[in-house]
């Protein structure tokens, strides 16, 4: 069961509702190739992307998964709107609410920007990333990636790697993870990644084999060259060889790991190629995952926004 | 002027070592008596009965944003506010707009235009424009009346010109009031730790403050200059601090409220009202800095009073800006949370809300001595009650202590023999 107006991240979301959202996404996923399946269920509904921040994936695919249901589906180019003018982020929201938006899809470049927009609006608001908070929707197609390959979460042994200390993706799935019981490990250089983070349940290491090693999935992460300030390893050769995962590395995890990456990928760096085209690998089936999971949260925000 | 007459009060005057139950009379702006029993007949008379009676609070640490910003405070509220919270002298930072860095805004803050119910001392910049690149004018600023400089809002990044106005300051007996913070260290919105981790937001590690706090020290042990650290977060600071003190560097240090009865475990929700600089710290650094008050490692609380209108603190965590109010919380918060629960006497709590602040000041303020001006706070510490922001008389509504209950509230403030407060409320002549 799912009933909040909004989804903002998945540290306030229970098992429960996150199960709700992976099964509803079970039965979308078969629309996405058979047009004939789709049916014209959000047609009363119009949606707006409003992406501070750039992305290719996360928004278009926002965008077919309402079109997909029969939505009305705009975007705000922020870069071209008020925004430019100056006008504050809640004005922005309640003008978008005035003009009959039911759900605003966000992308943010400061932590909270989402939950402040949601206090603001009467529309349903998903995040679709908040500064270094959340990623939600990404987290939750990386769980249902995970859910139709191994079949359920608990006790699986899952690394996450590489850029973590600037990964909503990372926080994210570590939030959704340790709920459903699978065991999380965050591995990279100590300059990416915080041993505070050990206060999100979750494992912290700096030596990649042994953190690998008997992993049911090992999840790349791109370093966000735009978010250093300072770099925080010397070079990328000494990155790849130290942090970087190529197919020997993989030897460490179990036979039939996953390899994900939630893109794009800096080829090379935290995955060598063949690891990103091997036959473990599921990033392209991510992709996928990721129009499948978006049906299914605006489905479900459209019967909980009516609801309420 | 008008006599008053302030009967059977707790006379709490640690400068005179008094601490019992008398009269004080008030003549002609000045304290003309104070003894058992005064029979003298006054044009007011106050029945203290079951009340503090302390010289008027100082506060060495406020931002009233005149001239700049009047749109969150401006000198005539701020003072009111102040007046309000039992403050009869407060210091203003310069981080205006423009930047108090010349004598003419010096007198600009201290013309009678201003419209202050209290004394209000304005603090000198340090650099020009606070930009961090040559000094301000320091000598003439002091002779139009600068109390101190500051460069509140950021530290002077240049060592060797923070060791120049040091030196120069010295001259003019101008404390030196130090914010510490190395900006390059401080790229976050809250302190660095568990709550940041699952909150999602950067944080702003203890170092950020300490190697600033560790920097200006040895500066002053070798210049000779009087450095006060303004609003110490950290238990790093607190150790720093001791250590300067035991070498003889003449120093001393202010906290804020917020800094002893918060920490970064309450910021719960993105609500800005709960964003300062520094940040809410740890439990840890809370206690540190409430042992730091026992210990009089800290001299001084201070309330960092920083009003901001409700859209520079109603948008995203990262953006909003740094501050919330506090001259009419501070000394419900330092009573209930400090002398209710043990920590301080009652008259520590008056040394470090008045007669320190005076001290570091130069000022003869602090003291209900004979022949004393007339500052006085008269509060009821046993009234209870709970926090209304709607009520506050300062122009700005940012605090995070909203339905929080307390004990302790002024009811009077007299400043220079005026009645500039009375039951709580400013009088009609003074709203």
């Amino acid at each position: 069961m799912y009933n909040r107006k909004d989804l903002l991240g998945l540290r306030e979301l229970s098992a429960d509702e996150i199960m709700t959202i992976l099964n509803t996404a079970r039965e979308m996923k078969a629309r996405i190739d058979d047009p004939s399946l789709r049916d014209k269920s959000l047609e009363k509904s119009s949606i707006v992307t409003l992406f501070y921040e750039n992305s290719t994936r996360t928004k278009m695919s926002f965008m077919l998964a309402g079109e997909y249901q029969g939505a009305i589906v705009k975007d705000l180019g922020v870069a071209t709107s008020s925004v430019s003018k100056g006008e504050s982020l809640i004005d922005t929201g309640v003008t978008l609410d005035q003009m009959g938006t039911n759900i605003m899809i966000i992308r943010h470049q400061l932590t909270g920007a989402a939950h402040i927009l949601a206090k603001n609006v009467k529309a349903s608001v998903i995040n679709a990333g908040d500064g270094s908070n959340e990623h939600p929707t990404q987290a939750l197609l990386d769980l249902y990636t995970i859910y139709e390959k191994k079949g359920g979460f608990e006790g699986l042994k899952v690394v996450i790697l590489g850029d973590i200390s600037h990964s909503r993706v990372a926080r994210s799935n570590a939030f959704g993870l340790t709920k459903l019981g699978a065991k999380v490990t965050l591995a990279g250089p100590s300059t990416l990644v915080s041993s505070s983070m050990k206060s999100l349940g979750v494992q912290v290491s700096t030596d990649i084999p042994s953190a690998i090693r008997d992993a049911d999935v090992v999840m790349g992460l791109r370093i966000q060259f735009e978010r250093q300030r300072n770099m925080p390893f010397p070079n990328l050769r000494e990155y790849s060889s130290l942090f970087g995962v190529n197919s020997s590395m993989l030897e460490y995890a179990k036979k039939d790991v996953l390899v994900m990456h939630p893109g794009p990928v800096n080829r090379g760096v935290e995955l060598s190629t063949d690891v990103i085209d091997g036959r473990n690998s599921v990033i392209t089936i991510q992709v996928k995952n990721g129009v499948a999971v978006r049906m299914a949260i605006l489905k479900l925000l459209t019967e909980c926004n009516s609801r309420i | 002027m008008s006599s008053i007459l302030i009967k059977r009060g707790r006379v709490i005057d640690p400068l005179n070592n008094i601490d019992s139950v008398m009269d004080i009379l008030v003549r002609d702006g000045k304290i003309a008596k104070a003894e058992e029993n005064i029979a003298d007949s006054a044009d007011k008379v106050i029945d203290a009965e079951g009340m503090w009676v302390m010289p008027g609070l100082i506060d060495l640490h406020v931002h009233f944003r005149e001239p700049g910003y009047e749109n969150k405070e401006t000198i005539a509220t701020g003072s009111r506010a102040a007046a309000v919270g039992g403050f009869t002298t407060v210091c203003t930072m310069p981080n205006t707009n423009p930047v108090m860095d010349n004598a003419v805004l010096i007198e600009y803050t201290l013309s009678p235009k201003r419209n202050a119910v209290i004394n209000v001392l304005p603090i000198g910049a340090i650099t020009k424009g606070q930009l961090g690149e040559e000094l301000a004018d320091i000598g003439t600023m002091a002779a139009a009346g600068a109390c101190a400089i500051s460069e509140d809002g950021k530290s002077v990044d240049d060592p060797s010109l923070m060791k120049n106005a040091m030196r120069y300051a010295g001259m003019f007996k101008l404390p030196v009031f130090d914010h510490c913070e190395e900006i390059r260290l401080a790229k976050g919105s809250m302190n660095a730790g568990d709550r940041a981790s699952i909150l999602g937001l950067k944080g702003i590690g203890n170092d950020s403050e300490e190697v600033m706090v560790a920097r200006d020290i040895i500066l002053a042990g070798a210049t000779g200059c009087q450095l006060h650290l303004c609003h110490m977060s950290t238990r790093g600071s607190v150790q720093l601090i001791k250590e300067g003190k035991e070498k003889g560097v003449n120093l001393t240090a202010e906290t804020a409220p917020h800094y002893f009865t918060l920490c970064d475990e309450d910021i719960t929700d993105y609500d800005a009202n709960f964003k300062m600089n520094p940040p809410l710290r740890s439990k840890e650094d809370r206690d540190a800095i409430r042992q730091a008050l026992k210990d009089n490692i800290i001299d001084v609380i201070a309330t960092d009073h920083a009003p901001h209108h409700i859209d520079d603190k109603n948008c995203e965590f990262e953006k909003a800006a740094n501050g919330i109010t506090g001259l009419e919380t501070s000394f419900a918060l330092s009573y209930s949370e400090l002398v209710d629960k043990g920590w301080l006497t009652p008259t520590e709590l008056v040394e470090k809300m008045s007669c320190n602040p005076a001290r570091i000041l130069h000022s003869d303020k602090g003291s209900l001595g004979i022949g004393a001006a007339a500052d006085i706070t008269i509060a009821d510490v046993n009234c209870e009650y709970a926090i209304d922001v709607n009520k506050m008389v300062s122009k700005a509504k940012n605090m995070p202590y909203n339905g929080r209950k307390v004990k302790g509230k002024v009811l009077y403030t007299i400043c220079g023999g005026n009645i500039i407060v009375e039951n709580g409320e400013l009088t009609e002549k003074y709203r």
